[in-house]
Order: C-alpha cells, then sequence, then structure tokens
C-alpha cells in the first residue's frame, strides 16, 4: 500500500510538472497575474506529492518490505536503522528520486521565499524549473521507478555495498546534490532573464542568493565527498579524478566562475552575456555529468547500475535542456546591452581573467574525462588518462588562477591601478617569498620535492594578499585602533565571506602541497610486537583480534600502538571487516589527527605465518584540505547571509 | 560575426551530443567501453614453480603448460563467485579440458576443505599463498580464468566468473581451435 501511495504521488507530481511548466509561462506572455500566479502553489504542491513520494520510499526501506524491488535489491533485515535510511539514495533509482527531490525542494524555495522577485521573472523561472522537473519525473517513471513489485518477495535482501554503510552517506550525496541540483534553479533563472530579454543588475541582486546556496553546499559536498574516500578507501588519498568526481568538479569550476562573473553584472551592469551563459554550462555540466555516470558511457568506482535505455533518455533531455538552452541563448543573448565599460586592468578585469582560467580548467576536466571515450571511438586503443593527465594540466592553469586572486580585490572597479595594486601586496609578496624560502631551507631536496616550496610560496601570497585587502578596509595599525574595530564592525557580511573563502583556499592549498610533497609510506609484513618507525612515530603492532562481530559484518581488527619519542600518543584501531551481504571486505582505517598531519594505519592479509600486511602512512597537512573545503564553504554562506 | 560567436555553444555542443549518442548506439551492440584488454594476452605465461595444495595431485609450474592446451583457473575459498563458477568447471573437464587451479591468497586447510566440499575439477592443483604469481599473471581478482596454448602463450583471459554463455560462445571455440 504505502509503495502505491508514493508511486501515485509521484505520478500526480508529474502532472503538477506539466501544469507548472506551461501556464506560467503562458500567463507571463499575456501578462495574466492570475494564470502567472499558479506557479507557486503548483511549486509547493510539487515539492510535498515528491516528498510524500520519498518519504514512503523510505517507510519502504525501513520496514524492510522486500515485495518492492528497489528495497530487495538493496537493503538487508540485518542493516543498522541507519544505512537502511541513506541506503534509499545509494542506488540509481533512490538517488534519482533524491535528485528530482531536491529540484522541486529549490523550485517551493523560489515559490515562498520569493516574494520580493518581479511576477514576471517568478512565473518563468518556476516554469523553467518545472520543465527540467518534468523531464526527471518521466525519467523516474518510465526508466527508474523505485517502486516496482516483485512477487514473490524474498526473504530477505542483497543488502547495500559495505562501502556506502558509512555515515558519511547520510551527508554526502544530499549536501552534493542540494549543490549540483541547486544551479538548476540558477539557469532557470537565467533562462527567465534571457526569455524576457532583461538581464540587468536587479537580475543578478535576485539570483545572487541562490547562487551562492547552491554553490557553498557544492563546495562542502564535494570536500565531504573527498573526506569520505580519504578514509574509506583505505589508500590515503582523497581525489582520484574519478569520472564521478569530475562530474561534481566541473559545474564548481563552472559555478565559482558564475558567481564571479554575477558580481560585475550585479554592480556594473556589465558581462551579462558571459554571466548567462556560465549559469547555462554549469548546470548543463551538472546534467552532463548524470548522463556520463548513469548511462554506461563510463565507469568509476562510484557506478551506478548502468543501462543504454537509461542512457537514451537522459542524452534525450540534455538535448532538449541544454540544446534548447543554448538555442534561446544565441538567439536573445545577442540583444543584452552591456551598460558599462570597463578597462582590461581593474577589478572587472581581473575577475574576468580568472573566469577564463576556470572556465579552461572545467574544459580540461571534461576533456580529460571524455578523454578514454574519444580515444577508443579514433580507434586509438582503450586507454586512460587518469592522475597523471590532470596534474600535468591542471597545475599550470591554477597557478596564474591563484596569482590574480590576491591581485583582482585589490584592484579598483573600473579603471585600476596596476604598480599601486602591487605596491600594496608588497608585504604579502615577501611573505611568500619568507615561506617558501623557510619550506625549501627546512625541508630542502632530500625529503620533498622543490616544487613543494612554490605552492607553499604560493598559498602564502593569497592568504596575506588577501588579509592586506580585509585591513584596506579597515585600516588597522594605520588608524586608532578603536577606529579600527568600528569599521570592522560596519563592513558589510560579503566583504568577510570573500575574505574567508580566499583563505580557505590558500589553506587548502598548503593541504595539497603538503600532503602530495612530504607523505611518508611505509608497506611491510608485521608481527605481533613488531615495531616500525614513520615520520618520527613508532607504530608497535599490540595485537590482532580475527573475530570481532560487528552488527552485520565480522571484522579482524589489530591494535597499533603509535608512540613518539617514548610518549603514548595514540591507540589505533584499524580494521578490516567481511560483510554478511553481500559477503564483501571493506578496509576500515584508523586514523590519528592532530590537525598539521594524520598518521593513517591499515590493516591487510595475513601472511599465512602469524605475520600481517601492514600499510602505515603518515599523510601530513592533509586536514587543512578539509577545513579549507568548509571555510571556502562557510564563506558562500556567510556572504549569502548579509546584504551589499 | 558577433552572432556567430553567440552560436559556438550551441555547435559545441551539438558536437558533443552526437558523439555521446553514438557512442551509446555501439554500446546497445554490445561494445564495453572500459573493458580494459589485459596487456598479456599473446604473451608468453610468467614463469612460476608453485607447491601442490593437494597430498595426491602434482602443483603446477611454467614448465607443466608447454605441449598441451591448458586452462589455468585463480580461485578462492574465501570468493563467492567462485561458488558460481564452480559448477561450470567441473562440466569443462567432462569435457576433456586440461585444467589446472590456482589456490590464491588461501589458508590451505580452508582451500582443501573447500574443494573437498565443493568437488574437485582441478588435473592440477596448486597454491599460490602469497598471491606472486597471481601478480605476474596480472590477476585483478579471484576469479580469473586464462587460456595456455601449447607454446605457453596466454591466448584468453577471463576477469570475474566464467558463465555459461561465455563458456559456450568464447572458451570452447578457443580450446577446440587451439586443440587442432
Amino acid at each position: 500500500m504505502i509503495p502505491e501511495l508514493g508511486h501515485f504521488a509521484l505520478i500526480l507530481a508529474f502532472c503538477v510538472t506539466l501544469v507548472q511548466s506551461v501556464l506560467p509561462m503562458i500567463g507571463a506572455s499575456r501578462r495574466d497575474r492570475a494564470i502567472m500566479d499558479m506557479a507557486r502553489p503548483a511549486a509547493i504542491a510539487q515539492f510535498l506529492l515528491i516528498a510524500l513520494a520519498f518519504g514512503a520510499l523510505i517507510i519502504s526501506y525501513v520496514m524492510s518490505d522486500f515485495s518492492v524491488l528497489n528495497v530487495a535489491e538493496n537493503s538487508h533485515t540485518s542493516k543498522p536503522l541507519l544505512y537502511k535510511i541513506t541506503g534509499v539514495w545509494g542506488n540509481h533509482e533512490g538517488s534519482m528520486l533524491l535528485w528530482v527531490f531536491i529540484l522541486a525542494f529549490y523550485g517551493m524555495t523560489v515559490a515562498t521565499f520569493g516574494r520580493e522577485l518581479p511576477p514576471l521573472l517568478r512565473a518563468r523561472t518556476l516554469s523553467v524549473q518545472g520543465m527540467i522537473s518534468c523531464g526527471f519525473l518521466a525519467f523516474i517513471l518510465f526508466t527508474s521507478n523505485p517502486f516496482l513489485r516483485l512477487n514473490p518477495a524474498p526473504l530477505d535482501g542483497n543488502g547495500l555495498n559495505p562501502i556506502l554503510q558509512d555515515p558519511g552517506l547520510a551527508f554526502h550525496p544530499p549536501c552534493l546534490y542540494l549543490g549540483y541540483v541547486g544551479f538548476s534553479i540558477v539557469f532557470s533563472f537565467a533562462i527567465a532573464g534571457l526569455i524576457e530579454g532583461r538581464v540587468d543588475a536587479a537580475w543578478a541582486r535576485h539570483v545572487r542568493p541562490w547562487a551562492l546556496l547552491a554553490w557553498s553546499f557544492l563546495t562542502l559536498g564535494i570536500a565531504m565527498g573527498s573526506w569520505w574516500a580519504y578514509y574509506t578507501l583505505g589508500w590515503g588519498g582523497w581525489w582520484y579524478w574519478d569520472p564521478v568526481e569530475n562530474a561534481s568538479f566541473m559545474p564548481w569550476l563552472a559555478g565559482t566562475a558564475f558567481v564571479h562573473s554575477l558580481m560585475v553584472t550585479e554592480k556594473r551592469g556589465s558581462l551579462k552575456s558571459w554571466t548567462v551563459l556560465l549559469a547555462i554550462i554549469a548546470f548543463s555540466l551538472s546534467l552532463l555529468g548524470t548522463f556520463l555516470v548513469r548511462s554506461g558511457t563510463l565507469t568509476s568506482v562510484h557506478s551506478f547500475a548502468s543501462d543504454p535505455a537509461r542512457g537514451v533518455f537522459i542524452l534525450l533531455l540534455l538535448t532538449l535542456a541544454i540544446g534548447g538552452s543554448l538555442i534561446m541563448y544565441a538567439v536573445r543573448a545577442p540583444s543584452l546591452i552591456n551598460e558599462d565599460v570597463f578597462a582590461p586592468i581593474s577589478r572587472e578585469g581581473a575577475l574576468l581573467i580568472n573566469n577564463l582560467f576556470l572556465c579552461t580548467a572545467a574544459g580540461t576536466v571534461l576533456l580529460g574525462t571524455l578523454y578514454p571515450l574519444i580515444m577508443d571511438a579514433l580507434d586509438l586503443g582503450k586507454i586512460s588518462v587518469g592522475p597523471p593527465f590532470f596534474n600535468i594540466v591542471f597545475i599550470p592553469l591554477m597557478v596564474p588562477t591563484i596569482a590574480v586572486m590576491a591581485i583582482g580585490p585589490m584592484l579598483q572597479s573600473k579603471r585600476g591601478d596596476l604598480p599601486v595594486a602591487l605596491g600594496r601586496l608588497k608585504l604579502a609578496f615577501f611573505a611568500a617569498l619568507a615561506a617558501a624560502l623557510m619550506t625549501w631551507l627546512a625541508t630542502g631536496e632530500a625529503t620533498g620535492p622543490l616544487w613543494a616550496a612554490g605552492g607553499i610560496g604560493l598559498a602564502t601570497w593569497l592568504f596575506a594578499g588577501t588579509l592586506l585587502h580585509l585591513n584596506e578596509r579597515i585600516f588597522l595599525f594605520r588608524i586608532a585602533f578603536t577606529d579600527s574595530l568600528r569599521r570592522a564592525r560596519n563592513l558589510p557580511r560579503p566583504v568577510y565571506g570573500m575574505t574567508l573563502a580566499h583563505c580557505g583556499m590558500a589553506v587548502l592549498i598548503i593541504g595539497i602541497t603538503g600532503s602530495t610533497a612530504w607523505k611518508t609510506e611505509k608497506i611491510q609484513t608485521m608481527h605481533v610486537n613488531d615495531t616500525v618507525d614513520v615520520a618520527g612515530y613508532a607504530l608497535t603492532l599490540k595485537n590482532v583480534d580475527d573475530n570481532v562481530h560487528g552488527p552485520n559484518y565480522i571484522a579482524r581488527r589489530a591494535t597499533f600502538e603509535a608512540t613518539r619519542r617514548g610518549k603514548h600518543v595514540a591507540t589505533m584501531r584499524p580494521e578490516k571487516r567481511l560483510y554478511d551481504m553481500p559477503p564483501l571486505p571493506t578496509t576500515d582505517a584508523a586514523i590519528h589527527t592532530n590537525f598539521l598531519g594524520d598518521l593513517y594505519v591499515v590493516i591487510g592479509d595475513d601472511d599465512g605465518k602469524g605475520g600481517y600486511v601492514t600499510r602505515l602512512y603518515y599523510n601530513p597537512l592533509v586536514p587543512w584540505i578539509f577545513i579549507g573545503g568548509v571555510m571556502m564553504a562557510a564563506g558562500g554562506m556567510l556572504s549569502l547571509s548579509g546584504r551589499r | 560575426m558577433r552572432r556567430l560567436l553567440f552560436l559556438l555553444p550551441i555547435i559545441l555542443f551539438a558536437l558533443l551530443i552526437s558523439f555521446l549518442g553514438w557512442r551509446l548506439i555501439l554500446i546497445a551492440r554490445g561494445d564495453t567501453p572500459d573493458l580494459v584488454p589485459s596487456v598479456m594476452i599473446n604473451k608468453p605465461a610468467p614463469e612460476f614453480d608453485l607447491p601442490s595444495l593437494l597430498a595426491d595431485k602434482p602443483g603446477l609450474s611454467s614448465k607443466n603448460l608447454q605441449g598441451k592446451v591448458t586452462v589455468i583457473n585463480f580461485f578462492a575459498s574465501w570468493c563467492v563467485p567462485c561458488r558460481a563458477e564452480h559448477p561450470l568447471l567441473a562440466a569443462l573437464k567432462n569435457k576433456g579440458v586440461v585444467l589446472a587451479g590456482i589456490a590464491y591468497k588461501n589458508k590451505r586447510v580452508e582451500a582443501v576443505e573447500w574443494l573437498s566440499k565443493m568437488g574437485d575439477p582441478y588435473n592440477r592443483i596448486a597454491l599460490d599463498a602469497e598471491g606472486r604469481t597471481a601478480i605476474d599473471f596480472g590477476v585483478y581478482g579471484v576469479p580469473e580464468t586464462y587460456v595456455v596454448d601449447k607454446q605457453g602463450i596466454i591466448r584468453f583471459k577471463q576477469t570475474g566468473p566464467l558463465t555459461p554463455e561465455i563458456v559456450a560462445d568464447e572458451l570452447l571455440p578457443l580450446l577446440k581451435e587451439l586443440n587442432q
């Protein structure tokens, strides 16, 4: 009964989206307020219906109703409650339902919080949002229905992939989807603006909160995903350039370019067509990522069961959504007239340069992701480009981006003076030089590559430059301290948001540099009471318990004692688990962090003679990567919370 | 000219979409774009000499591969897909195929017990406790099955369990061809 209710709610929601996509658009063209206002109740009804369907699926999972095919394939009675719930989106059908749930959520926020929006813009935005929902609901109902029944029902389900049985699954996908599905609303605003022929400072001001919300969630989602990969995959890595990671990273790059370009549109009424194009691209890349992951054209560690029939459907959706919007762009964008011009050397000019770098980076990631397909299509062999390609092309693109990131804010708006801006950054330059030199002297070539000094220097440049920029507004040490304090209190929040986000980027770079350059890795066979030295820590294998029972797994648990100069630091218990259903092994690394670095311990197979393969890592500065990501997301939120 | 610039995005997108569409058609026809072919195909089998798992059956070394077509199956008692393909191996033996088994990263006792429970279809059976030989063969995980021809050259590799279709459509015709 409950699954049928959910199924029925989903069909109703589909009908509602038909109304929502057609009527407000007609109303807007006839300037008929009554028909236009249909959009709001429709968007709210759509959200409630999809929420009902989503709730019905969650209840089916919690009750382990194995007469529902999706539950039988992905759940199991012995699974802890948390994973019964999170397992809902640990598979293709359920995650698509989460996808449209969040899509409808954003539509609902425009309907309820968008009271200040001009009625025309709101009606058209909700109409476009309704069209996207309509397409995806059709996709779910016709190719990926989570409510299909199974007769006879099995006694128990197939269980959830153990790698997904982790609290990370509760937060990472919803957060990530709040991010890249959030760009749908920005996309809808862009299309509505194009239809109306009005993309101006007011339009930009209306879009800004949603753009920042989506961007912050996407940043947080990617950071959490990276952290999850770091502690569950057991290889001590935090980024793999995997197609699914790229699918979320490309919209991030385009979205980052978008929020910056939006600022120029808001303040100067220029870069209009570029801003609109970025809005379309950011969401298109989200859609493309969804297609690549679910159609079977590419597979990855995250891959869902793929099916070409679904691929055809998503490809059709892609063609309609992206093709339609780009045709609209080609027709309408040339008539968007920029109200103001700016010199190449100005704050806007710097933003544009960074935009170009970010877009080139997004294009590069797209190329790298599609490269195996292209090579195969040209019959040049089945190859994968992998991390070496991305590292070689990505770093040279990021270095100038970061360099400009510190200079840009220092430049005056409209027409800037480069020597003056650089003069203000003198302190940052010397700080960067000193940091690079100290890094080089402290580590030397013996322990790490030379470029690490450059990475640290670059991060210092950005960090100090950002703080110096803040100081241009509060004049600390130049005027009386209380005056500075008063100025600091009166600064608009977006200034602090930007400072926090840019500093977060600097922290992230330090983390990336440190963890890549100075990682220590030791792989060996250890017996009980053996001690191995890793980066100044002594790790002793105290004992190994072969028979630890978890709720739905049996684990081998090792106990290590970590000491430094004879003093106890931590007791670490890595596990190797074998789950009951499905019977797959997972590694559960033990991590001890002091925020400067992580001690990372993994226990492996036994050699049959009382020895165990152990992998011991010291990953310096890795926590900084995640702290940096969180700072950036918090910066976005902070900026969102204040008015300019 | 300026108009053309605004058409650029849609043109690029049209190219991308036709490429992806064509890709999907290929997949629907059965082409798997990311199936990595083994680099070991058409290369000599690596040198190895593994001890026997059972007291009453010989082990396996690269010398044993000369002069006859051998099917080598990597398995382990802890491996569930191995259970699924096991009956197919017994069927292969009944067809007169020379079958060699290599227990991969297995405890001797457990592997022996597993074979006594599931049936032992192998002519030769060896133990690769450390998985070194498996690495030389390029094994990703168990089960994996290789066909080595009379000259000791690897001609076929199956990653993952054998299925009745693969045995009927690929493995048996290949064995017939190699045995001529």
